[in-house]
């Protein structure tokens, strides 16, 4: 018991060192780090184009996974202090969304927008990929203190939730991507990390009404104990 | 292999040939996986000797023969070819090996004979992805009969004066230069000559998206993308422009004949 507290403690208090925030900076750079060097080095393989785009397609991935496991990490561990990371990590969900969005509009189509048009007629994934990115410019751009201050803490957390939104389209284009191959695996694995992830909000969401039904039927028809009960 | 430069009008395109290391590293071979790497890192396993080819069907000499005898069977002989992916990617590959027509011609085909159809080894011991849901295996494709019998169509035994490396589709493999690059089979294990157009494995996987004949078209596109320009591999880097594709491939001077009359937007 003892040594559990103390464990948690310390995890408590490396999260809460300062250097805690510049150090999740410095490895979440890392990936593009890599690919920088990768590029200018040649060291991407024989379609280095196709490389970046798929790479940075899955580093968005990764930091979206990371995001939506922030609360429900903090709430199972009960470590308040990986709250204070939550935002960082979010906005690298962004930084490496827009170098996606980048890399396959420039390696890809050479900024060509006609191109891009027509190959996003032909290609309707890449709609919901964009729309994807659309939705997540809000996030990004209210991720500042005084954002959450102009707009109130309920608006702005009702405006984030649409991060699960924002979940379901990167699935669907990874899934939309790989169908034409029918080659699912790996979409599989997403899938199963984001549904655990959102599922476990649902759970939380149906426990927390239940608690709620079962209080307010409490002070209805106050029965002794039995409101504090099904707490 | 040793081989001579071949004299077959188009055979030996004098563009820059693609690097050894990105053609035997960025492949198809989806018996070996679906990712590009996956191939190189796995085909090891594939087991090329000793190698036997089954003709069968419609012929008046089918049976088994042997690597060895298949590669004596007519002169070596260099051709450098453009390999235009599906997928619009496309590489320049010097191959090793001889006119199908010349085994066509060896085996000699019935009268009825239209068709030939490829297969290719499906070995779930040594082929990891055989038995994945990703194509119906063996993996299977086919030409009409003169198709086969243009002199372009080859029966390749090596790449860059070599024998074929595992992921390249050793030991021996179809190479159809005007054609997307997964009608030219890859470790093949039977030619059959038969009257009916054979069914392929993509075709079969997706009708609506890979036909029969699968000439490289930029007018016709792929369903879900464009056909109208293409990334040749290796070539200036990261920023360099895509190139137009070629209406057969750059090939249409020697088999554009074999579809007179045809609608190619219906017959893709």
């Amino acid at each position: 018991m003892a040594a559990g507290t103390a464990k948690r403690l310390s995890v408590a208090a490396l999260l809460l060192h300062p250097a805690a925030k510049p150090v999740l900076f410095v490895a979440a750079l890392l990936p593009f780090g890599w690919l920088f060097y990768g590029a200018l080095t040649n060291q991407l393989g024989a379609n280095p184009a196709e490389y970046l785009i798929r790479a940075t397609g899955d580093w968005t991935l990764r930091f979206l996974c990371l995001t939506l496991a922030v609360t429900p990490l903090r709430v199972i561990t009960g470590t308040p202090a990986l709250a204070r990371l939550r935002r960082m990590i979010g906005l690298f969900v962004y930084f490496y969304v827009v170098l996606h969005l980048l890399s396959y509009s420039w390696f890809d189509m050479g900024f060509d927008v006609a191109d891009i048009a027509k190959d996003i007629a032909k290609r309707p994934f890449i709609l919901v990929g964009f729309s994807g990115f659309l939705l997540l410019t809000p996030l990004a751009a209210t991720s500042f203190n005084r954002a959450v201050k102009a707009m109130g803490a309920r608006r702005w957390q009702a405006l984030h939730k649409l991060v699960y939104v924002i979940a379901g389209l990167a699935l669907l284009h990874f899934f939309w991507m790989r169908a034409g191959k029918h080659n699912f695996a790996e979409v599989a694995v997403y899938a199963a990390i984001i549904g655990v992830l959102l599922g476990w909000r649902l759970v939380q969401y149906a426990r927390k009404k239940r608690v709620a039904a079962g209080a307010a039927q409490g002070a209805l028809r106050p029965r002794k104990g039995s409101g504090q009960q099904a707490l | 292999i040793a081989a001579a430069k071949s004299a077959v009008p188009g055979a030996v395109t004098m563009e820059k040939v693609t690097d050894y290391k990105d053609a035997t590293s960025y492949n198809n071979f989806y018996e070996f996986g679906t990712d590009k790497s996956d191939p190189a890192k796995n085909a090891h396993t594939l087991k090329t000797t000793p190698w036997t080819v089954e003709i069968e069907g419609l012929v008046k000499k089918p049976g088994k023969y042997s690597l060895e005898d298949l590669m004596k069977l007519s002169a070596q002989e260099e051709r450098i070819y453009r390999l235009r992916c599906v997928e619009g990617w496309s590489m320049v590959i010097p191959w090793v090996g001889y006119s199908l027509s010349k085994l066509v011609e060896k085996v000699e085909p019935q009268g009825n004979a239209k068709f030939v159809e490829f297969i290719s080894l499906a070995d779930p011991k040594t082929m990891p992805f055989v038995g994945s849901r990703v194509l119906d295996w063996p993996y299977a494709e086919g030409l009409r009969m003169d198709e086969a019998m243009n002199p372009l169509t080859l029966l390749a035994f090596g790449m860059y004066g070599e024998v074929l490396p595992n992921q390249n589709g050793a030991p021996v493999r179809l190479v159809v230069p005007w054609k997307y690059g997964f009608k030219s089979a890859k470790s093949l294990v039977k030619i059959r000559f038969t009257d009916k157009e054979p069914q392929t494995a993509w075709n079969k996987a997706a009708a609506n998206e890979y036909g029969f004949y699968s000439n490289v078209n930029p007018q016709v596109d792929h369903p879900r993308w464009s056909q109208a320009t293409e990334r040749r591999i290796g070539e200036d880097g990261l920023f360099a422009k895509k190139r137009k594709t070629l209406m057969f491939n750059g090939y249409e001077a020697q088999v554009a004949q074999l579809y007179a009359g045809m609608d190619l937007k219906k017959n893709f």
